[in-house]
């Protein structure tokens, strides 16, 4: 790949804004206090959260960008209520294996991540996009803003997709990520993940995440995992390990279903069916 | 309304480090710059301090011209001929963005068009949904529900400006004075 070069000539350069003031001890007492704030207003009769905090201090690159005001509830009309539609043409079956988009191998632990796509009814999202970018083993993305020397692979570019089968299921082989340092504080790393990009059967459903490994010791420093103030959201997050799942002499098996919000369109049962 | 059977995952952050996944070939064009009936939609995306952000991504989902909501497959592909209404594009260096498309059409009878919009961001923790409205129908933005809903300072936000040479411009500001509308629906 030719832009490779161009973009990785300068790979160990350390911009100045590598600012990194804050100690992870500030950080984790930012996120212990964010944490104890929302325990008591549940043990207080609040309601549970369930997604992120946007505004949340911890994680520093949020400081600007979140919305002072509340979002504006509204019933979805017309163009809201369906999501674009994505097909075979539009998605080759191999890019769901993103470990043979090179000539070789890719360097690290061969994973398959297996699960299905629901809306909040329990219905499963059909023949829709998913799409999932990553580091490489040993924690790096091919971007040049990743500039931290850990090795690129040559072999793994850390893209795959895939449309979901009729019962809403999705399967990507890939390699497990390492975690990576980033510039929020002093010493920061990320747990190591895989992000995913979702559609549901209405565009209101459209999601972004990240799916994490289970025991990752880094969960409890990490102020993007954290922003979910409530555990059991966070948990949401994580894969489990499913024996089923790996293959013998070949890769290690995670089982990750995701759950959009409840679609706002009356469902058919065979609306999807093509 | 259904009731919630099952909680939905929580959102993250897209990161900064998207740059080999989402963005693919003609992602911004729902139809080839030039091609008859086409406009340009470009604008800024900026953070509280009124800087604009680089590594936002957005994208837009819309009727087709005469008001329909387009069904069709194929827009990682981009043939050059399927208009399947939706565009995404990575915002450029200095946080602009630009997507070539067309005026969508009322999708009811004196309804006003609009655009539906996600923005995700490096810094910002889950996605954000908005609608940019087309500004010429001035009477159908009256009657608008959700536009009738918000105080003026706040509606003017969500309504394009039309350009000298019929292309639509739309700033989206994340935070600050000009904080843009951002919508919920039920069930999220």
């Amino acid at each position: 790949m030719e832009m490779e070069e161009n973009l990785f000539s300068n790979s160990h350069v350390i911009e100045k804004l590598d600012a990194a003031e804050a100690s992870q001890d500030q950080i984790s007492a930012e996120i212990a206090a964010v944490h104890a704030e929302y325990s008591k207003g549940v043990d207080d009769g609040a309601a549970e959260e369930t997604q992120p905090r946007i505004d949340f201090r911890p994680y520093r690159s949020s400081l600007l960008r979140h919305p002072t005001k509340d979002p504006h509830h509204v019933d979805p009309e017309t163009i809201e209520l369906w999501s674009p539609a994505f097909g075979h043409q539009d998605v080759h079956a191999l890019e769901s294996d993103l470990t043979i988009q090179h000539n070789g191998e890719p360097m690290g632990e061969r994973i398959i991540v297996r699960g299905r796509i629901l809306d909040g009814d329990g219905h499963p999202v059909r023949n829709q996009l998913v799409e999932i970018w990553q580091a490489n083993s040993a924690g790096r993305y091919i971007h040049k803003r990743d500039q931290h020397p850990a090795p690129l692979d040559p072999n793994f570019t850390g893209v795959g997709r895939c449309i979901t089968t009729d019962d809403g299921s999705y399967e990507f082989t890939t390699i497990k990520p390492g975690p990576y340092p980033w510039k929020n504080h002093y010493n920061a790393w990320r747990p190591a993940h895989i992000h995913f990009s979702l559609f549901g059967t209405d565009f209101t459903q459209r999601m972004i995440t990240q799916m994490y490994f289970p025991g990752d010791p880094l969960f409890a420093l990490d102020p993007i995992y954290q922003s979910i103030t409530d555990p059991k959201a966070r948990d949401r997050l994580v894969a489990t390990y499913d024996h089923n799942i790996t293959s013998h002499e070949w890769a290690t098996g995670y089982n990750w279903d995701i759950v959009l919000t409840g679609s706002n369109r009356t469902w058919m049962e065979d609306e999807d069916a093509e | 309304m259904s009731e919630q059977k099952l909680t939905a995952t929580p959102g993250q952050t897209i990161g900064p480090f998207y740059g080999y996944a989402l963005p693919f070939e003609k992602d911004n064009q729902l139809l080839p710059p030039g091609m008859p009936g086409s406009v340009r939609l470009q604008g800024t995306v900026t953070d509280g301090a009124g800087e604009t952000i680089p590594d936002a991504l957005l994208e837009i989902w819309q009727a087709d011209a005469d008001g329909n909501i387009p069904q069709r497959t194929g827009s990682l592909v981009r043939d050059g001929y399927t208009f399947t209404g939706w565009g995404r594009t990575a915002v450029d260096n200095v946080g602009n963005y630009t997507f070539t498309t067309v005026n969508p059409g009322p999708t009811e009878e004196g309804s006003a068009p609009f655009i539906s919009f996600v923005i995700f961001a490096r810094g910002l923790l889950n996605k954000l949904h908005t609608r940019m409205y087309l500004p010429d129908d001035e009477e159908a933005l009256a009657r608008d529900a959700l536009l009738s809903s918000l105080p003026e300072d706040r509606r003017r936000t969500l309504i394009a400006t039309r350009e000298a040479d019929g292309g639509l411009r739309w700033n989206i500001c994340l935070q600050g004075e000009d904080e843009t509308v951002f919508l919920t629906y039920p069930g999220a």
